[in-house]
């Protein structure tokens, strides 16, 4: 049976086809499906973790114990999960363990455009990239019979258009395993320096045995086309150089990307006259290649940066373009912003209106930093806010103190927010950390997290206290606003500036997308009180703008949060 | 068949994710080759969206670049001309008439360029505009402006209607069904 999946959803596939009994993830764009879709699977245990580092060693007592097991990210989730992997590679597994990590060219929705393949080689881990989800899916069996055979955690690569791009799948059925009894081997798993000064050698060797692996696999794959231009290329690209080119080149596509083989590459390079390698974002395969003292065209003509499409390559080999139409007229920019009735509005009006230096973090209210709020100075990681807050303060001691918070959302706090804010407790600064509790993890589509009260399948699970945690941490002043209600929102803010203690603000209320929120009617402009002074404006909400110098709402957006009605000196915004 | 090329574009929230699912449903159930592109995360909080639907003999790239488009289906205004670009010479644009500001015109930084279907037009492009909107309150609900604009689509298609409407209904949840196929009709016979 052949189904259209999305390339997550058939990573999910592959993990119920290939017997896999334990997965944990962090959620993050363009990764997040994966696990979403594997717990669809009742054989599966799925699990959200507080982050990717939990997430993977989650994974890796699972294999301990026996069982096929795997865990998912995002680029920038591998560093959180970075330092268990670099030992995984030393201990190596007992079932089979993968992890999962899918990169973001173009940065659709995130902060950097790191490439994972360099995890890999650092980690001395094989990593697999697939180029569409039927590929993917038949990769991740692929990828558990190399991290038994070879005991090693293996990488499998995702890109945002092999992660959120659908295509038909073949369905098989799932391949049952029993678990092994435990048996105790510390010389494995003990990871302290006489063990580990054993198994470093194993892992070289290990290196070795994979790149003779990587020379025979029909991971690697040779498609004679014309002797004159050769490509090397993987993952998205291998589709872009196909649509271009179709037969009429030779490609070898690489779907083992570290390590990578040399006689395959070797003889595929002495086969065509010129070569190319065609990778997004760094030259990694390019580098290898030249290191082998192969000539080779790589990123000469290619960018380290962004997504490529089948236009980059037209462009860069000089290839004729389709004609196409384009207005002159320019069209005014329509970048992402908060939703109507979003919770966090009112708290970024009050920062903005007060003009205090706001260090953020990452997540829907990221997008508080946007026109016309401009209420965050900072972006950086997970959990910076709190920890890059101290530091501010430390050095910019009381005059920083009294007009900087640091605003963080409950997921990404439970994330890593909640070490930063032990340390303003234990190393006293008078620092105001603000927690937007909107019930959910937002951004990355409704994930629920430990202080939501549901586990993965939405089944009740024990609620972290965030007052009381905070508490417990050593932070004596805590206190809830509603952010919906602008008046005590400022003043909550302003007096814990005041204070000289460290402080918590949670500003709480459920994001307004949820399905148990309902949304209040639409609110009206009375235009006979509207004096057109913009005053509504100043909150950002894309449900309100200004048509014939009057305010109006747009009914087909609005859901009546009354934020807006707050601020109309007129009383003009009035419910319908 | 040379490969067709459907993009599907609008303001995050609108549900061009469910329109773009029932285009590659539809080319599956007609035994195609698919690939369907979708955006997930920060771009469907109220930003400029697209996906993008191809199918034929075999179908290697997700993505649809610069002219071509066989058709573009936009769910507001100022989209279609966002993307005109990447309409083939010979290709078609339904467009929801539909404004919605995007916030650089909200606060004043920008003007919203309210004739400029008409000057694609007045350039030659082939520009079916439709009050979407309308007719999904015509149909009960404000959010199925999608499913009109695709039953506008599937006008220009030679598939059945009652095929597109099976496939519609392994897509809707059952609550949804009746809504959905008022509104698919409306964009169909408008």
């Amino acid at each position: 049976m052949k189904k259209l999946m999305l390339g997550n959803e058939a990573i999910a596939r592959g993990l119920y086809e290939a017997g896999v009994s334990v997965v944990s993830a962090y959620p993050g764009t363009p990764s997040t499906e994966i696990t979403e879709e594997a717990a669809k699977y009742d054989e599966i245990y799925c699990e959200w973790a507080p982050n990717e580092k939990v997430a993977t060693e989650v994974a890796f007592g699972a294999s301990l114990r026996g069982a096929r097991s795997a865990c998912a990210m995002k680029h920038v989730g591998l560093n959180v999960a970075a330092d268990p992997l670099f030992t995984l590679s030393y201990t190596g597994v007992t079932g089979g363990m993968v992890m999962f990590v899918a990169d973001d060219p173009a940065m659709h929705s995130s902060q950097n455009e790191q490439d994972s393949r360099h995890y890999a080689i650092a980690a001395k881990v094989p990593m697999l990239e697939p180029a569409d989800s039927a590929e993917a899916k038949e990769y991740v069996k692929e990828a558990y019979r190399i991290s038994e055979e070879y005991d090693t955690p293996v990488l499998v690569r995702m890109c945002t258009r092999i992660a959120h791009s659908q295509c038909a799948v073949e369905l098989c059925d799932r391949e049952e395993r029993e678990l092994p009894a435990y048996e105790k081997n510390p010389q494995k798993y003990i990871m302290a320096p006489a063990n580990a000064l054993r198994k470093h050698p194993f892992v070289e060797e290990r290196t070795q045995k994979l790149v003779a692996l990587g020379e025979k696999s029909s991971l690697n794959r040779v498609e004679l086309g014309g002797a004159e231009i050769g490509i090397i290329t993987s993952g998205t690209c291998y589709q872009y150089v196909k649509e271009v080119f179709g037969d009429t080149v030779s490609v070898l596509k690489l779907g083992l990307v570290n390590p990578l083989p040399t006689d395959l590459i070797r003889d595929f390079a002495s086969k065509v006259e010129k070569l190319y390698v065609i990778e997004e974002l760094d030259g990694i395969i390019e580098t290898h290649v030249k290191n082998m003292g192969i000539d080779c065209i790589g990123k000469e003509m290619f960018s380290p940066m962004y997504e490529y499409s089948q236009t980059t390559i037209r462009k860069a080999f000089g290839l004729p373009l389709p004609e196409f139409t384009a207005a002159d007229t320019p069209i005014p920019v329509r970048p992402p912003v908060m939703c109507p009735g979003c919770p966090h509005r009112g708290l970024f009006y009050t920062l903005s209106k007060n003009k205090i230096t706001a260090l953020g973090d990452i997540g829907c209210y990221t997008l508080g930093s946007a026109a016309p709020l401009f209420a965050l100075d900072s972006t950086l990681c997970m959990g910076a806010s709190v920890s890059g807050i101290h530091g501010f303060n430390k050095a910019g001691g009381k005059e920083s103190e009294k007009k900087t918070v640091a605003v963080i959302g409950d997921s990404t706090f439970m994330h890593s927010g909640m070490t930063g804010l032990v340390n303003i407790a234990y190393n006293a600064s008078n620092s105001t950390v603000i927690i937007v509790d909107n019930s959910i993890t937002g951004m990355t589509g409704h994930q629920q997290n430990p202080t939501t009260g549901k586990n993965i399948k939405g089944e009740p699970a024990a609620a972290v206290n965030l007052e009381e945690l905070c508490h417990a941490i050593g932070i004596k002043r805590v206190r809830v606003v509603d952010p919906y209600d602008l008046a005590q929102c400022e003043q909550a803010v302003l007096e814990e500036l005041e204070i000289e203690e460290p402080s918590v603000i949670i500003s709480r209320r459920p994001c307004m997308l949820l399905k148990y929120v309902k949304p209040q009617p639409a609110l009206v402009v009375n235009k006979e009180k509207c004096v057109g002074c913009k005053m509504c404006l100043k909150i950002g909400c894309p449900a309100i703008s200004v048509k014939n110098k009057k305010a109006e709402i747009d009914y087909t957006q609005c859901v009546g949060c009354k934020v807006c009605a707050q601020l109309c000196k007129k009383d003009a915004i009035e419910v319908k | 068949m040379e490969t067709k090329n459907v993009m599907i574009v609008g303001v995050g929230g609108q549900g061009s994710l469910l329109a773009s699912r029932l285009m590659g449903a539809i080319a599956i159930a007609e035994g195609y080759d698919v690939k369907v592109s979708e955006v997930h995360g920060m771009s469907q909080r109220g930003g400029s969206v697209v996906t993008y639907v191809r199918f034929g003999e075999k179908v290697y790239s997700p993505v649809i670049s610069d002219g071509e488009a066989d058709f573009i289906v936009s769910f507001e205004r100022i989209e279609a001309a966002r993307y005109a670009r990447c309409l083939k010479k010979d290709g078609k644009i339904i467009v929801n008439t539909q404004m919605i500001d995007p916030m650089p015109v909200i606060i004043g930084a920008a003007e919203y360029p309210v004739e400029v279907l008409e000057e694609l037009k007045g350039k030659g492009v082939s520009v079916d505009e439709m009050d979407a909107l309308t007719l999904a309150n015509e149909a009960g609900n404000v959010k199925s402006v999608n499913m009109v604009l695709m039953g506008r689509l599937a006008r220009y298609f030679d598939i059945d209607y009652d095929k597109w409407i099976e496939v519609m209904k392994t897509l809707v949840k059952p609550q949804f069904v009746d809504v959905n196929v008022k509104a698919f009709s409306l964009g169909y016979n408008s």
